[in-house]
C-alpha cells in the first residue's frame, strides 16, 4: 500500500527548522507573533499585495542559495564616520564591529539581551503588529517570533555620530533573519545607514519609534549580490512634529521585497520614504509602502524610481491613508519607471483612501523610455550615446536621489549608481 | 569645409522627400544663409547634417573637410568640428547646464586625442563666455533650457557653440522668438566667433538677422533644392518682395 505524500502546510515547513528563542522578555512577543504568523499563514500569489511579486522564493523551507559577489568596490559608507557593526550572514561579528558605545545612545544587542524586563518591549513586535492592520505582513511575524539578532537602539539626545549596520554575505546557503528595534526620545536625532546584502536570503524588520520632536534619518543601500533574496520591513509610529526620512538604494538581487508601513500619530509630523532601483535581467524588485494619517497637519512624501532593462521588473504599491479627523494632510506620492529596453516591465498599484475633508494629496505613477530628443542634443554636442544615455537615467534618478539630505551620503551614492550604470551598458 | 552634394532626403516612416538634390560648399571663414518659406527643408538639412534619426539619405554625400558626415554618428559629427544651434532648443531636467558642457567639452576632446580641460580651466572659460553673453550663474546651474525663456534658450546654444569651437556652425532660425535686443546679443556671440578657419551657415526665415550677422553668400532654398544663390543683396530681396517672385521666377 503507498503511503500518501505528507500535506506539510507551507508555513509549518518553513518554520519546522527555527528555533524560537526562549526566556527573557522578548518570549512573550515572539509567540504572540507566532500565533499571528500561524493564523494568516505565509504570503501567496492570491494575496492582494502579492499579486506583482511571487513571494515562494521568500517563504520556501529550504535554505536558499546565492553566488557570493566578489565585490570589486570599497565598502559604501566606508568612508562616512560612523559607528560600525556588522553581521556576517545574519551573525554578529564582534571583531569587525565598533565598541557598541555611543554618546546619548545605548546599543545592545538583541541575541544578547536576557532580562526579564526590557525597554525594547514596548516596541518590540508591538509596531509590527499594529502594521498587521489592514493588511497582513506575515513576513514580518515570522521575522518578529524568529530573529535571531539584531539591534536595540536608543537614543536619548542627538547622537554624535551615526551608527551603519553592515551585513556581510559570507556563505553561498545562508538564510538571516534580524529584527532591529530604534527608539528615539523626544527631540532627539538619531541617522542610520544600512548597507550590504546580508546574506542568500534576508529577513529583517526595523521598527522605529520616533518621539515629539524627533527625527530619524535612513540611508540603506541593499547590496550588489545578484542572486539575493531579501524581504525587509519598516515600521514606524511617528510622534508629535518628529521627522523620519528613510531612502533605500537597490542595485541588482533576484528578489527584493521592501516594505515600510508608517503610522502618523502625532500632528506636524513628517515622513519621506524614497528610494532608488537599477536592475538588469533576472531582477525583481517590489517597494510597498503604507503610510497612515492619523493627525492633523502631517506631510508625507513618497518618491521612487526604477531603472529596468533586459527582463527586470518593477513593482511600486504605495498608500496613502488619511482617517477622519486628519485634516490639513499633506500627502505626496510618485512613482516613476525609466524602462532601457522593450523587456523590462513595471507594475504600479498606487492607492488613496481619504476620510478626512481638508487635504490635499496627489499620486501618479509612469513609465516610460529615455527621451529620443534629449538624447539627440546631448549627442549633437559630442557627448558618446552611452554617457548621454547614463546623464539622462542619473537625471530620471535625480528627484529620488535628492530626497537624501545629507550631500555626502548622497555623492556615495550617485557614485554607485554612475558605477552601476558603466558596468550595465548596452 | 562643409561640401554637400545632389542631397536626397527621405523621412523614414513615410514615402515622403523633403530634400530634392540639395547642392552647397560653404567655405572656411565664411557665411552662408538659408533662407526659405516655411516647410522648404531647411530644419531637415541641418537634422540630417547633425545625424538626427528619422531620415533617410536616398543619394548625395555631405563632407566636413574630408569627413564624410553621413557614415558616422552624431557625437563623431561633433567631434569633427561640426555645430548645430537648435530652432528649438531641447530641455533636459535633471541634467545641470554646466554639468552637460562640461562632459561635451570633454567627451569631444577626448575623442579627438586632447586632453581634457580641467574643473578650474573650464569654469573660468564658461564664466567669461557666459557673461558676453548675459547668461548668469543661476542659467548655468540650472538645469538645461528647462525654464529657460526663448531668448535665454538660444543665448545657450551660442554658449554651447562658444564653449565647444566647432569649426562649421548651423544656426537654425537662432532669431526666431528674439525681440531685439536679444538678437543683437546672439549676433555679437555669433560675429566673434567668426574666423578664417570657420564656416556658417545661417538658416533663417527674416532678413533682420542678417543686418547683424552680415553673409557672405546667401541662398534661397524651396522645395526641398537650393533654387537661388546670390550675394547679401538677394536677403534685401526677400525682405522688400517676399519669396513669390523669386519663386515665380525660377519656376
Ligand atoms: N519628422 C518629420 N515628420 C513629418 N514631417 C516632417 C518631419 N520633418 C520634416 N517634415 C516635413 O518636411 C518638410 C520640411 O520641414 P522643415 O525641414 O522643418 O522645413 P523648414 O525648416 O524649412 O521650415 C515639411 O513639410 C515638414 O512637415
Ligand atoms: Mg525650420
Amino acid at each position: 500500500m503507498a503511503t500518501p505524500a505528507p500535506q506539510t502546510d507551507p508555513t509549518e515547513a518553513r518554520i519546522a527548522h527555527l528555533t524560537l528563542p526562549a526566556g527573557g522578555w522578548s518570549e512573550a512577543a515572539r509567540s504572540d507573533a507566532l500565533a499571528r504568523l500561524r493564523s494568516t499563514g505565509l504570503p501567496t500569489r492570491r494575496d492582494e499585495y502579492w499579486k506583482f511579486t511571487r513571494p515562494d522564493a521568500l517563504t520556501q523551507a529550504d535554505t536558499p542559495k546565492a553566488g557570493v559577489l566578489v565585490d570589486d568596490e570599497p565598502p559604501i559608507f566606508g568612508d562616512t564616520d560612523a559607528l560600525r557593526i556588522v553581521f556576517d550572514d545574519g551573525v554578529f561579528n564582534a571583531e569587525a564591529s565598533d565598541d557598541l558605545a555611543l554618546e546619548h545612545v545605548t546599543i545592545e544587542r538583541l541575541g544578547d539581551t536576557k532580562a526579564d524586563i526590557h525597554w525594547a518591549q514596548g516596541v518590540y513586535g508591538v509596531l509590527e503588529k499594529a502594521g498587521q492592520t489592514p493588511v497582513a505582513r506575515p513576513l514580518a511575524a515570522l521575522n518578529t517570533a524568529f530573529a535571531s539578532d539584531g539591534v536595540l537602539i536608543h537614543a536619548t539626545a542627538k547622537a554624535t555620530r551615526p551608527i551603519n549596520l553592515v551585513y556581510n554575505h559570507r556563505q553561498e546557503a545562508s538564510d538571516a533573519i534580524l529584527h532591529h528595534v530604534i527608539k528615539i526620545d523626544a527631540d532627539a536625532d538619531l541617522t542610520i545607514m544600512e548597507s550590504g546584502p546580508a546574506a542568500a536570503r534576508f529577513n529583517k524588520v526595523m521598527e522605529v519609534d520616533v518621539a515629539d520632536g524627533a527625527a530619524f534619518h535612513h540611508v540603506r543601500a541593499q547590496g550588489r549580490d545578484h542572486e539575493r533574496l531579501a524581504a525587509t520591513h519598516v515600521f514606524a509610529r511617528l510622534g508629535t512634529e518628529s521627522t523620519f526620512k528613510s531612502f533605500t538604494l537597490t542595485v541588482n538581487g533576484r528578489l527584493t521585497r521592501n516594505d515600510c508601513v508608517i503610522e502618523l500619530t502625532g500632528d506636524d509630523a513628517i515622513a519621506h520614504v524614497a528610494g532608488a532601483c537599477v536592475g538588469d535581467g533576472d531582477f525583481h524588485h517590489d517597494d510597498t509602502v503604507f503610510i497612515t494619517h492619523d493627525a492633523e497637519r502631517c506631510e508625507s512624501r513618497q518618491v521612487f524610481k526604477k531603472v529596468l532593462r533586459n527582463g527586470a521588473v518593477g513593482v511600486f504599491q504605495g498608500k496613502i491613508l488619511v482617517k477622519a479627523g486628519a485634516q490639513k494632510t499633506d500627502g505626496y506620492q510618485i512613482s516613476q519607471s525609466l524602462l532601457l529596453d522593450e523587456d523590462a516591465q513595471f507594475l504600479a498599484k498606487p492607492e488613496l483612501e481619504i476620510y478626512a475633508d481638508d487635504v490635499v494629496c496627489s499620486h501618479g505613477s509612469t513609465s516610460g523610455a529615455i527621451d529620443e530628443e534629449a538624447l539627440f542634443y546631448l549627442r549633437s554636442r559630442g557627448v558618446p550615446a552611452p554617457i548621454a544615455t547614463d546623464l539622462l537615467t542619473l537625471a530620471f534618478l535625480a528627484e529620488a536621489v535628492d530626497e537624501i539630505e545629507d550631500e555626502a551620503l548622497r555623492d556615495v551614492l550617485v557614485a554607485r549608481l554612475e558605477g552601476w550604470l558603466e558596468r550595465h551598458r548596452s | 569645409m562643409l561640401t554637400i552634394k545632389d542631397l536626397h532626403v527621405k523621412l523614414e516612416e513615410e514615402d515622403k522627400q523633403i530634400l530634392k538634390g540639395v547642392d552647397l560648399t560653404v567655405e572656411a571663414g565664411k557665411v552662408h544663409a538659408i533662407m526659405g518659406p516655411n516647410g522648404s527643408g531647411k530644419s531637415t538639412l541641418s537634422y540630417v547634417l547633425s545625424g538626427r534619426d528619422g531620415y533617410e539619405v536616398t543619394s548625395g554625400t555631405a563632407h566636413l573637410g574630408d569627413v564624410d558626415l553621413l557614415d558616422i554618428e552624431p557625437e563623431e559629427r561633433a567631434a569633427a568640428g561640426l555645430f548645430l544651434a537648435f530652432q528649438y532648443p531641447v530641455e533636459i531636467p535633471g541634467v545641470g547646464n554646466m554639468t552637460f558642457l562640461r562632459t561635451a567639452v570633454n567627451a569631444q576632446r577626448k575623442a579627438r586625442g586632447e586632453e581634457e580641460m580641467s574643473a578650474a580651466d573650464f569654469l573660468k572659460e564658461v564664466r567669461a563666455r557666459a557673461k558676453e553673453l548675459q547668461i548668469d550663474a543661476d542659467m548655468l546651474k540650472r538645469p538645461v533650457n528647462v525654464g529657460f525663456s526663448g531668448g535665454e534658450k538660444k543665448r545657450n546654444e551660442i554658449l554651447q557653440m562658444a564653449m565647444l569651437e566647432p569649426k562649421m556652425c548651423i544656426l537654425d532660425e537662432t532669431d526666431s522668438g528674439l525681440d531685439v535686443d536679444a538678437m543683437k546679443l546672439v549676433a555679437e556671440g555669433v560675429n566673434k566667433l567668426r574666423s578664417v578657419g570657420r564656416g556658417f551657415l545661417v538658416i533663417t526665415h527674416y532678413q533682420r538677422l542678417l543686418d547683424h550677422i552680415k553673409p557672405d553668400v546667401v541662398h534661397i532654398m524651396a522645395d526641398g533644392r537650393i533654387v537661388k544663390t546670390g550675394g547679401p543683396e538677394l536677403a534685401l530681396e526677400v525682405e522688400n518682395n517676399g519669396y513669390a517672385d523669386i519663386l515665380a521666377e525660377v519656376a
